[in-house]
């Protein structure tokens, strides 16, 4: 990122925070791209002639005579073939040792998609997890997150699903990622043999945390490039937009904006629609999913970042430790996907809809019959048979090993309903009750 | 000459100008940088300098940049042709915009300028004409749509010249009008109307009384809607908000259904373009996308245009309601254009309200909901726009800013809860919070009394007892335990349930589920209402569950029959017979 020639110099900075800092000049465009003693900054206020700047990696050691350059775009990244199997920074720089990508060179951040260039989504992307394909099908073009503590083995659940799902490409972009995890994917990428159809871009924790802010579009503008010039099915995976999220209340911080709900911007849901919006099925064939994760503090999803996340996606995945089988589940009650009816019962079987309501309904009665048990109750013989019942559908559906195809998961499920129940106490449409429920 | 103005500062989508003449308040502007020209709302003035908004991405723009304003408001083009149409919120038709990605600074006609339509005169040359009056007729979707007089004329006009019956474009002239002061008038099918501004185009506003019928046995049946009410659905994501607000627009019988999709989710809009084309509406046997037009303003499409598109479509449903028509207008989410206000009075460094929402949130919120309404036009006719929004409460939590100031103005209120969309019992409207006050307008029951039956509201009002009589129950039950209450308690407490399986919850994703008829609705109300009167004769409480649990079933298998077919009428026998059994007689 050299100085070109006849390019103008600024060397006055007024005015120093902790992210920003604030300089007279002229002929600057917003959003506009700075080096400020070499650090990589972006234009975010312009008021006459004092122009604010957001230096990502913070503004430890910037002089008041620091050398202030305007690089005349906003952030870009170079876009080609060559992206695959790569790993980048924040800046779409190589972190790999491999050699910088050759490529037509696009303004990250991009316009949206017309709503009516848009296809409906219809392809079912399985996953092999009854938690998720059974009672929460996910759709190619949709965009759900996981809702989970951070002990929880989220990212191992996203690695199985990205491996399992048919996609052209995988691109993972991680944000405030511990090292570690950060590994994790490296290894089970590569050991899957998959490293080729992946790309990535990571900010960990040891990097500055506002460079965070460029993840999403990053990984976003690379899975633009693959699904619109490649019409490829590319599946992106965003985690964590909690630490996305962070960052962002640190900017809005810094620039003295009014914060609202839990000290978060009070743009936060534009700013997180606009990442989660470019989740799109095109008409050409080619599709952009999103897997993120959103962490939750104890479970709460009335916090800003889930809360808001919930009413832009298409739904959420729950996670939660079922101690009855001492198994990691994926939470029915809490799980949606709001793009399953486009599939479930058109794409799987029939009886699928009905079937998945049924067993969450029956789940749902057991966890009445838990709370009679726990407040010292007698029970009556259908409490303890769902009890019994959803001890079973725990452990061979919901849970997070499970590895099925639809058709399986339905007929275990089947199974477990006359295994328990009479068939009125089911209440499904007569004619799948006469199809499926066969006396041995 | 028109005022220019200078930017002298950029902050995300507000820009300073520094202006040469008069601007006024929300006034129009184009901004030009780098060949593109930007639209952008005045929404601030000092001295001689103005803040704007600006619809679009401002990413590149300097200061320096030149802006010339137009002299007038945000403004629609109303006339023939907007039917089926799918626009974003500043009216560009989405159709005509090229390629797959939005262009910053692309703005499209939002009518057919070539097309000719058939024009029916409804007056002639010596008639002496009021103020918006009906002067011919085209019908465009089978819907008879009015050309009037243009709104901004007051006053009493005589029609000087009016053309024949026959085939004209939106901008032929078809009549010529001569005002009190003698001047002469071309009117073409074209109206203009600033979108902030109430159109008031009529006689009176009288209180509505009328029932909408939505197909939705929630809402017909336990808190109904009526033409020109108002009514607003809060809950929390994954409750079914979404669901809801389509079975109502997809059922609903009205003329025009306007869908103004108001920072919410692309997908969601692109289910209507798919679907809608192919539905049929259950009233007219036409296809829904006929009467239907979008207003897509998604949550990934700037700010300032998610708050103008709100407007956009009340303007446009107005415009109908001058017609005559009943026009039907559902807004998701009005607590995303109220976050976009948000937005924006924080980067103006206002001083903030509740959490962090403008001051003024709730005269705002109040003015919008008073534009919906039935109302008598000037030449006796009726016209109605019925208007439900759909809030987003963050957190769930009802006491937030939004939901509160729209609880004040809306008169229904339909109310999701966490706790029935956990158990999927859909729709996850709670009976006992939500409520219609049309229940109690006497014009209303005076309305039904003479359309369906004289007992309706008191059977309603009964199944509403019994609902919040059932609940009761459950929590005495999960207090003292099933063998902790005597069986009669256990009677009524299944009574409630068969209401809740019955009536309240409705597969939306069931062909014949989805929508009940209101003669349906009557028969299941009655049916539901005649196994609440019986007494049964029952041993212990596990048989009341058992019993119970099997007329549940068979009252939603029929409810999953079509209607008067033979397996309908075969489940209604085998109830009959479940319920002879343990009848006491």
């Amino acid at each position: 990122m050299g100085t070109k020639a006849f390019q103008k110099i600024y060397t006055k900075i007024n005015q120093i925070t902790k992210a920003t800092c604030a300089l007279k000049a002229t002929g600057v465009g917003y959003d506009e791209l700075a080096t400020v003693n070499g650090k990589l900054a972006q234009v975010v206020k312009i008021v006459g002639d004092e122009v604010t700047l957001q230096v990502f990696e913070g503004t430890e050691g910037i002089p008041t005579n620091a050398e202030v350059v305007f690089l005349g775009k906003a952030p870009t990244l170079k876009v080609s073939e060559q992206l695959a199997g790569r790993f980048f920074n924040s800046f779409g720089m190589p972190i790999d040792g491999g050699p910088e990508i050759e490529g037509k060179e696009v303004e990250i951040g991009g316009p949206s998609v017309n709503p009516v260039r848009r296809k409906q989504p219809s392809e079912l992307i399985a996953t092999g997890i009854a938690g998720i394909d059974l009672n929460n099908t996910l759709v190619s073009g949709q965009k759900i997150p996981f809702f989970a503590d951070p002990d929880q083995p989220f990212n191992q659940v996203m690695a199985n699903v990205a491996l399992r799902a048919e996609t052209d490409k995988i691109i993972l972009g991680g944000m405030g990622m511990t090292n570690d995890d950060y590994l994790y994917f490296k290894n089970v990428f590569s050991n899957a043999g998959a490293l080729d159809r992946i790309v990535s871009f990571v900010n960990t924790t040891e990097n500055p945390p506002v460079e965070r802010l460029l993840i999403p579009d990053m990984a976003l503008t690379a899975a633009e490039y693959f699904a619109v010039e490649k019409n490829e099915k590319v599946l992106v995976l965003l985690t964590d937009m909690t630490s996305y999220a962070d960052a962002l209340a640190i900017v809005s911080n810094r620039m003295d904006q009014i914060p609202s709900k839990d000290s978060m911007p009070g743009s936060l849901y534009s700013d997180l629609a606009k990442i989660y919006e470019k989740a799109v099925q095109f008409p050409s064939g080619g599709s952009i999913t999103i897997i993120a994760v959103t962490t939750l503090s104890g479970g709460d999803i009335t916090h800003a970042v889930p809360d808001n996340t919930g009413y832009i996606t298409e739904g959420q995945l729950f996670l939660r430790r079922d101690s009855d089988i001492g198994k990691v589940i994926v939470d029915p009650f809490r799980s949606l996907s709001r793009l399953k009816q486009l599939v479930s019962g058109k794409k799987t079987r029939k009886d699928h809809p009905q079937v998945m309501n049924a067993a969450v309904r029956l789940y749902a009665d057991a966890a009445n019959a838990k709370t009679k048990l726990e407040n010292g109750f007698d029970l009556t013989n259908y409490d303890e048979r769902t009890l019994a019942f959803a001890k079973d559908y725990s452990n061979q559906l919901l849970a997070i090993d499970v590895n099925l195809n639809t058709t399986e998961m339905l007929d275990v499920t089947w199974g477990l309903f006359k295994k328990y129940f009479r068939p009125e106490e089911v209440n499904i449409k007569k004619e799948f009750v006469d199809q499926y429920w066969k006396e041995d | 000459m028109a005022t220019k103005g200078t930017v002298s500062g950029v902050i995300s989508n507000m820009v300073t100008l520094v202006v040469d003449g008069p601007v006024a308040q929300n006034e129009i502007c184009y901004i030009h940088t780098g060949g593109d020209k930007l639209m952008a709302e005045v929404i601030k003035v000092v001295g001689a300098n103005v803040y704007v908004q600006v619809f679009e991405s401002t990413r590149g723009l300097k200061v320096g940049a030149e802006a010339e304003f137009t002299g007038h408001m945000l403004e629609v083009t109303l006339g023939p042709g907007m039917l089926s149409k799918n626009y974003d919120g500043l009216q560009n038709d989405l159709d005509k915009m090229e390629g797959v990605f939005l262009k910053r600074g692309q703005y499209t006609f939002p009518l057919d300028k070539d097309k000719k339509w058939h024009f029916e005169p409804l007056v002639k040359a010596g008639d002496k004409v009021g103020e918006s009056a009906w002067l011919g007729k085209v019908e465009e979707n089978f819907q008879p749509l009015k050309i009037m007089v243009p709104f901004d004329l007051k006053g009493e006009f005589t029609v000087k010249s009016i053309v024949k019956e026959g085939d004209y474009t939106i901008f032929d002239n078809v009549a010529i009008l001569v005002d009190e002061k003698g001047e002469e008038h071309q009117v073409n099918m074209i109206q203009k109307w600033p979108v902030k501004k109430a159109m008031t185009n009529y006689v009176e506003k009288p209180r509505p009384f009328k029932l909408l019928e939505t197909g939705v046995r929630v809402i017909d049946t336990i808190n109904p809607i009526v033409e020109g009410g108002t009514g607003f659905i809060p809950g929390p994501f994954g409750t079914g908000k979404t669901v809801l607000q389509h079975a109502i627009s997809k059922q609903a019988e009205a003329d025009i259904v306007i869908i103004a999709a108001c920072g919410e989710r692309a997908n969601e809009v692109v289910e209507i373009f798919t679907e809608f084309p192919e539905l049929v509406d259950p009233h007219t046997g036409r296809k829904l996308m006929e009467r239907t037009i979008i207003i897509a303003n998604t949550s990934n499409m700037p700010v300032a245009a998610r708050e103008a598109s709100v407007y956009t479509a009340m303007t446009i449903a107005e415009y109908y309601r001058a017609m005559g028509l009943k026009v039907l207008l559902m807004a998701d989410s009005t607590s995303r254009w109220a976050q976009a206000l948000r937005e924006m009075s924080n980067r103006m460094e206002e001083l903030p309200g509740p959490d962090a929402f403008p001051m003024d949130l709730s005269a705002i919120i109040s003015n919008f909901y008073g534009r919906a309404g039935y109302v008598k036009l000037n030449n006796g006719e009726s016209g109605s726009i019925t208007f439900i929004g759909t809030v987003s409460p963050a957190g769930g939590n009802l006491k937030e800013p939004v939901t509160e100031n729209t609880k004040k103005v809306a008169r229904c209120f339909y109310a999701l809860e966490q706790e029935r969309a956990d158990k999927k019992r859909y729709p996850a409207v709670n009976p006992i919070d939500s409520y219609s006050k049309y229940l109690e307008y006497p014009e209303f029951e005076a309305y039904i009394e003479e359309h369906i039956n004289g007992e309706w509201i008191s059977k309603v009002n009964e199944v509403k007892t019994r609902l919040q009589k059932g609940k009761e129950i459950a929590e005495q039950i999960n207090i003292l335990g099933d063998d902790g209450v005597p069986v009669d308690y256990h009677v009524v407490f299944w009574k409630s349930e068969l209401i809740d399986f019955v009536i309240l919850q409705q597969d939306a994703f069931d062909e014949i589920d989805a929508v009940t008829p209101m003669e349906r609705q009557e028969e299941i109300l009655n049916q539901v209402i005649d196994i609440c009167h019986t007494e049964f004769e029952f041993d212990n409480f596990n048989e009341v569950m058992d019993y119970f649990k099997k007329m549940i079933n068979i009252c939603k298998q029929m409810n999953y029959s079509e209607y008067k077919s033979e397996k309908y009428y075969d489940f209604k026998a085998q109830l009959a017979s479940l319920l002879e059994e343990k009848k006491i007689k």
